[in-house]
């Protein structure tokens, strides 16, 4: 290891960077404009749930159920209808998500003390706005109910059990989907820079004039990691920056370990980056390559569906997925304020891929020494 | 007897099937201008591969600057200046930009050896703010040959430098590698142009892997004397074609505007005329001619098959 060759190497490699009329840019505005746009275009939340009303009671009950979901800020009711198979036809005609049906002598039964029951059917084509909304059109109606029930002071209030989200009180999608974009972009920026550099050099035959040099081939592995380590904590500086000026979510953990976490990170995909690139002789093949990988570790990485609801199969396989660690370090650091003592398996985990993988990109670096 | 800056033993290296070099053995002494000459695909860039520790033989050894190139190779970079077919420069750097990363990958400040490259250098002087990508050929030749000579090593390896390089630059490039032969630096370089062969001091000549002869250009010159003619008619491809039959002559090939004739002892110029006018071939001229590398070249290849 020569200090003087590595600081020459990586001062060639700055030179290559600024000049490249592409990759400064991309730098910085990739991140830019993702952590602007995605959140605010990936959005869970529902909102607007159409909901058909059939109302066989007609009684003071009723209509005071259906104004109160009416007043609900996620629901609107598309009509009462006096018939089931009319409310359908809303469904069908994509105008309602949830059918409620009131049975007949609903306030009577409640006040003769036995307990009917409300039908609620969600449309199950978009699931999520459907169940979501079925549970609030759900939630809506019993609360007028107890309210009701309690102003006539009928019965006990039925036992009410209340959910709190902890982490994430308004179950906010943003909170859930600026950590993991820091990781996409990660994954995406210090895994094919690296591979492109280098597959570039190759393919230029540069590559060649520097393998008859003195020059090691740890000092050279490591001029084309060490750049896009820095990239790697620019990008996050810049996400942590823009989620606390831009949505107002600032980590509850440590800066220093989220930084820590994707210096490791960082570590990981340009390792995996050079290691690819060492075995491609055509940038086409290491741009195949890295994207297989990245596929993978977008959809298997717990970054937008979570891993608890993946077959368990597939759960073994995240395991093997560095992006997983990272994910869950970020969230828990983000959210919940863990401290790297908290989450010593995954630091851990994602240090030993970060050794691994450097270690490859040294070891499938053909060259005789 | 000077010492051996290029000692080369039985080297052999083959791709699967194909034998790229067989039995590879010459050696270069300290300080010549040395030509290996051979056509496209005889191997001469597997050689200069070996040679400069990028890839390892299959059979023999070699060493470069004394170092051997299978156990000294870290030491023997240090030695040896190496400039690829490839232009190898980082064209996103300028001119002295790419000259001071080489020198600094050797440990070497520019002007510590600028005086040996200061005749190279002498055009690109004028912009050393240019990016290398930009350069004419010739240009970015003659930076390539800067940044290989910056760390003054003690042999220089050449491959194929003046192909696709216009004819002026190329004899100017010969007079540059003569001049660095003065400073006491070996150069080994390759070319497929035979012409070239002739600003060497000493040649090897390379066919399908192997070497078919080693001397100096006029020592091989000599051999082919006495039994080279030129020919040439009215019309060119009934004579060779006569020629060929002649049970005198060896080969014959079109050179230039000319027929060459190898011929075998005994062979009269007037005899065949003769014989050809027999054979209804008036006005031919059949006179001795100076062997050159190219005749050589294909005698030898000839005999090789």
């Amino acid at each position: 290891m020569n200090a003087r060759t590595l600081t020459a190497l990586l001062r060639k490699e700055l030179l290559m960077m600024k000049r490249n009329p592409i990759v400064p840019r991309l730098i910085v505005a990739m991140p830019v404009l993702v952590m602007l746009i995605i959140p605010l275009v990936a959005t869970l939340d529902v909102k607007d749930v159409g909901v058909a009303v059939v109302d066989n009671d007609r009684t003071e009950l009723s209509r005071r159920m259906v104004a109160d979901m009416e007043a609900s800020e996620y629901l609107h009711i598309t009509g009462c209808y006096a018939r089931h198979d009319e409310a359908l036809r809303q469904m069908e005609n994509g105008r309602a998500d949830v059918i409620v049906s009131i049975p007949e002598d609903y306030q009577k039964d409640w006040t003769s003390g036995k307990k009917p029951r409300l039908a609620v059917e969600a449309n199950g084509v978009d699931a999520m706005k459907g169940t979501l909304g079925a549970q609030y059109a759900a939630r809506a109606a019993a609360r007028s109910l107890t309210q009701w029930q309690a102003e006539r002071g009928i019965g006990l209030p039925a036992a009410e059990s209340n959910t709190m989200n902890l982490y994430n009180p308004t179950l906010n999608f943003r909170n859930y989907m600026i950590p993991a974009l820091m990781v996409v972009l990660l994954i995406i920026v210090c895994g094919f820079l690296p591979t492109l550099n280098l597959v570039g050099e190759k393919e230029a035959g540069t590559i060649e004039a520097m393998n008859v040099t003195p020059v090691g081939k740890l000092e050279f592995v490591l001029s084309k990691l060490i750049p896009y380590w820095a990239v790697g904590l620019l990008i996050v500086t810049v996400g942590m920056l823009i989620g606390w000026l831009v949505y107002g979510l600032v980590p509850e953990g440590s800066v220093g370990s989220i930084y820590l976490a994707a210096i490791l990170f960082s570590l990981v995909m340009s390792g995996l980056g050079v290691a690819i690139a060492n075995r491609s002789a055509t940038i086409l093949q290491s741009i195949f390559v890295m994207f297989a990988f990245i596929v993978v570790f977008q959809l298997m990485g717990g970054l937008f569906t979570p891993i608890a609801s993946m077959p368990r199969w597939a759960q073994g396989i995240t395991y093997a997925l560095p992006p997983r660690y990272f994910i869950e370090i970020m969230r828990a650091v983000y959210l919940k304020g863990a401290t790297p003592a908290d989450l010593a398996v995954q630091y851990v985990a994602l240090a030993g891929f970060a050794l691994l993988l450097s270690l490859a990109a040294a070891a499938t670096y053909r060259r005789r020494d | 007897m000077t010492a051996c800056a290029i000692d080369i033993r039985g080297i052999t290296k083959r791709y699967g099937q194909l034998t790229a070099l067989d039995r590879v053995t010459f050696s270069v002494p300290e300080g010549t201008l040395f030509g290996l000459i051979g056509p496209d695909g005889a191997g001469k860039t597997s050689l200069y591969r070996i040679l400069t520790t990028l890839l390892a033989p299959d059979e023999g050894t070699a060493t470069v600057a004394g170092r051997d190139v299978a156990k000294d190779f870290r030491q023997l970079r240090s030695e040896i200046g190496y400039m690829p077919e490839r232009f190898s420069l980082y064209p996103d750097l300028t001119v002295s930009e790419n000259l001071h990363f080489f020198a600094s990958l050797f440990g070497v400040e520019v002007k510590d050896n600028f005086a040996l490259i200061a005749p190279i250098f002498g055009q690109l002087k004028k912009f050393p703010d240019r990016r290398a990508g930009a350069l004419s050929g010739g240009m970015k030749q003659k930076l390539a040959l800067s940044c290989a000579l910056i760390h003054r090593p003690r042999v220089l390896l050449l491959d194929e430098p003046t192909t696709g390089v216009d004819a002026i630059s190329r004899s100017e490039f010969w007079d540059i590698l003569a001049g660095l032969k003065e400073k006491g630096i070996t150069i080994l370089v390759s070319t497929s142009y035979m012409d070239e062969a002739e600003r060497c001091e000493r040649i090897a000549l390379i066919n399908r892997g192997r070497i078919l002869d080693v001397n100096t250009p006029e020592k091989l010159k000599e051999r082919m004397e006495g039994n080279l003619y030129s020919a040439s008619s009215e019309t060119m491809y009934p004579l060779l074609e006569a020629l060929r039959s002649l049970p005198d002559v060896k080969d014959c090939y079109t050179f230039g505007a000319t027929l060459h004739v190898v011929t075998r002892e005994g062979f009269s110029p007037e005899a065949a005329i003769c014989k050809l006018r027999e054979k209804g071939l008036e006005n031919v001229r059949i006179e001795p001619a100076e062997g050159n590398i190219e005749d050589l070249f294909i005698k030898l290849a000839t005999n090789d098959e």
